[in-house]
């Protein structure tokens, strides 16, 4: 909540500021730009757009985070984003491939890990217990759905999920609750979830990994800016801050 | 007697025609974007027919334990004199102001395996709420009662007690007099309640995925299956949408016309 609010206060500052540049005489030229970042990026991303800031003063970064699938529709509608960071290639690719996005580059990876309530009353050790417990996957069409498919696949495992959840948050509060046993989530969303739930590691050679990648929208009127903010991610402060995170590099 | 209509001052009809705009145009723009050629072939596949016969068999559940326990509760609340009434009236209306998803986390506070009344569920009968179609339907029955409830216990309240007294005067016990009087009079306040409260059954989501999950066939109802669908094939989730807009409006049209101007005359 506490969160939300310091995001708000924020926008209305950097909405302040922007109003009273238009009408004053001043200058310098401030920009801000729109990053549309996948919801699994928003405690890092946060840090990181303080870090550019203060890297770059003329640049205001402002982020709206969502599931990656929902912001590539937003930035085929024509939202106002600049920067879009997609957490898997499938929600990237095709605005790659439609143009509608330029200079993608991978800038982090991202791992799966079982997810397990505190104490594991389930006694989850590894994949070979899925099958036998209350499961919860995200739905296909997230990245962290689409990913543990390929992970069931990669390991020719047949489970039958007790449900096919929104996101990555809906399958942890539900794990927190102890209502199911376990769930397939990224690396990183475990280690956000600090002591809330645990988490059952799988060994890298069963594992499946998810590239994020960001670019620019080929639509933004801030296209320097933006770029910067692209490369920024593969700056070490940056790298930092996402292996602090628990991503890999790319 | 003047019984001319005075005309509508300018700016009134203007905020007017903006505010039935915006209300209206995202509908228009529902209809216009449904791909009405591939409505057939998108409304009969797997996961629209058993998102549809699923949301089918969860409303008109949830309403009938709706009917079931809200009607003895709404007299009840109009009978009772007891000082905690109000509490207990405002107490079974939250739901209706709720947000859906608060809800939903409540519910699973409150009868999922480790909840408050779900573990002995679990734990003395092998029950399991969450993730199952009960979990759904008690999802929407949980949204959908204090529609019922206010319909009816304000009906009640309003009746005329004196044809109840009558009634009884005549001869009739406590139970004909409800069976023969008090029900026909509020029968069209019931039937509106039962169908105001069907239609919110049918379109509940935050509470449904909050509490019982989204599984195809088992707990992914129709709004669900749009949420789903928006982010695959659109055209799928606006063939899907419109059954749901069509529900609702013949829900509107029905109430209005029948029972909610009889009801209010």
């Amino acid at each position: 909540m506490s969160r939300a609010l310091a995001f708000g206060a924020v926008a209305v500052t950097a909405a302040a500021v922007i109003g009273s540049a238009g009408c004053s005489t001043n200058s310098t030229t401030s920009t801000t730009i729109t990053v549309g970042a996948a919801s699994s990026l928003t405690d890092v991303f946060a840090q990181i757009g303080d870090d550019f800031t203060r890297a770059n003063p003329h640049i205001t970064v402002r982020f709206t985070f969502a599931g990656s699938s929902s912001l590539a529709e937003q930035i085929v509608q024509g939202a106002p984003i600049d920067v879009f960071a997609s957490a898997g290639t499938s929600s990237m690719q095709p605005l790659i491939d439609s143009q509608a996005v330029t200079d993608a580059r991978a800038f982090a990876s991202n791992s799966l890990q079982i997810a397990v309530p505190p104490g594991n009353p389930a006694g989850v050790t590894g994949l070979a217990d899925l099958p036998g417990v209350t499961l919860l996957v995200c739905q296909e069409q997230v990245p962290c759905g689409g990913a543990a498919q390929r992970l069931f696949e990669k390991n020719s495992l047949s489970v039958s999920p007790a449900s096919l959840e929104p996101d990555v948050r809906s399958v942890l509060t539900k794990i927190e609750a102890d209502e199911a046993d376990a769930g397939i989530v990224y690396v990183t969303d475990v280690r956000a979830a600090g002591d809330s739930v645990m988490g059952i590691s799988i060994p890298d050679d069963q594992n499946v990994a998810t590239l994020l990648q960001a670019a620019v929208v080929t639509d933004s009127a801030h296209r320097d800016a933006a770029l910067a903010f692209v490369s920024f991610l593969n700056s070490p402060d940056a790298q930092a801050r996402l292996a602090a995170a628990g991503f890999a590099a790319p | 007697m003047r019984t001319t209509r005075r005309a509508t001052p300018l700016p009134i009809g203007i905020l007017a025609t903006v505010g039935v705009a915006f209300l209206a145009i995202p509908l228009l723009g529902l209809l216009l974007r449904t791909p009405w050629s591939r409505l057939p072939e998108l409304l009969t596949s797997p996961v629209a027919t058993e998102a549809l016969r699923l949301s089918l068999i969860c409303s008109l559940a949830a309403t009938a334990i709706a009917v079931l326990v809200g009607v003895p509760l709404a007299w009840v609340l109009a009978q009772s004199r007891l000082p905690g009434t109000t509490a207990v009236r405002a107490l079974v209306t939250l739901p209706l102001v709720l947000p859906p998803v608060v809800g939903g986390v409540a519910l699973l506070l409150a009868f999922g395996r480790r909840g408050v009344v779900g573990q002995y569920l679990y734990d003395w009968f092998g029950v399991q709420l969450p993730f199952s179609t009960a979990g759904v339907i008690l999802a929407e029955a949980f949204v959908a009662m204090p529609f019922l409830v206010i319909t009816v216990e304000g009906a009640l309240r309003s009746a005329d007690p004196r044809y109840d007294e009558a009634a009884a005067t005549l001869g009739a016990g406590r139970w004909t007099v409800l069976r023969r009087v008090t029900l026909p009079l509020i029968a069209p306040a019931l039937i509106a309640g039962t169908v105001l409260a069907w239609a919110r059954a049918l379109g509940e989501f935050g509470a449904t995925i909050t509490f019982a999950g989204n599984l195809p066939g088992v707990t992914q109802t129709l709004p669900l299956a749009v949420y789903a669908a928006l982010d695959t094939d659109r055209d799928a989730a606006i063939a899907l949408s419109l059954v749901l807009l069509v529900a609702s409006l013949a829900v509107l049209l029905l109430l209005r016309d029948r029972y909610l101007r009889a009801s209010s005359s």
